[in-house]
């Protein structure tokens, strides 16, 4: 099992209702696998336009798999500037 | 790089003459300056202010690459980009760009480049407070 950190942002500290939280995904889980493990959890991150995970700071593409302690960041439509 | 560039998230109030002083030098034929400024409406609804927050260490290294891409990809000398979070009134300045180079050209290209990139990678969002209630801008389709 691989046990990781998800920090939420933006909207999705609204929708899930906290700022982070931990989480047990099995091993080899990929960013694509979490990403719909995420939503059945909190179906409301559904409506959203879309959303980017980032791993440990850095933007992560749908097949990086997750390591044990990775911190991973829910990135909803950013809007700075 | 860092030499060339200027990275800052506060949440205090920016300051214009530091980020133009960072890329002030002999060497410029210009400085290129983008002030990002509170608007006071939004689809013709009155904002009453908005409120940034970021994921700041990895906002600063996003900026970062900007900063470092705008520097390989155009013939600048300097560039500053420096962002402010937290409650900002109509008017106030979220975000502050300034690029110098030798020839004007590249300095409005490099700052245009920092600007629209910035509003696509950089995790910082705003919320913005109207009279009857609150949005996350661009969250939902």
């Amino acid at each position: 099992m691989t046990h990781i950190q998800v920090l939420f942002f933006g909207i999705t500290t609204d929708i899930v209702g906290e700022n982070s939280t931990s989480l047990t995904v099995e091993s080899n889980t990929s960013i694509k696998i979490l990403k719909s493990k995420l939503i059945q959890k909190y179906p409301s991150l559904k409506n959203l336009n879309e959303f980017a995970i980032a791993v440990n700071e850095e933007y992560a593409e749908n097949d990086l798999i997750l390591k044990d302690n990775d911190v991973v960041a829910v990135i909803p439509p950013v809007s700075g500037g | 790089m860092s030499n060339k560039t200027s990275i800052f998230i506060t949440t205090n109030k920016l300051d214009l003459q530091s980020c133009y002083d960072f890329v002030q030098g002999s060497a410029c034929g210009g400085i290129s300056v983008f002030v990002g400024t509170v608007r006071n409406s939004t689809n013709s609804k009155e904002v009453k202010f908005l409120d940034f927050s970021g994921y700041e260490p990895m906002a600063i290294k996003e900026m970062k690459k900007i900063a470092d891409r705008a520097i390989e990809e155009f013939d600048i000398h300097k560039i500053a980009i420096h962002h402010a979070l937290g409650k900002l009134n109509i008017g106030e300045i979220p975000v502050i760009i300034t690029v110098s180079s030798a020839h004007r050209k590249a300095a409005f290209e490099a700052c245009q480049f920092a600007i629209d990139t910035l509003k696509e990678t950089v995790p910082i969002w705003k919320k913005e407070y109207f009279s009857d209630g609150e949005v996350w801008v661009n969250a939902h389709p």
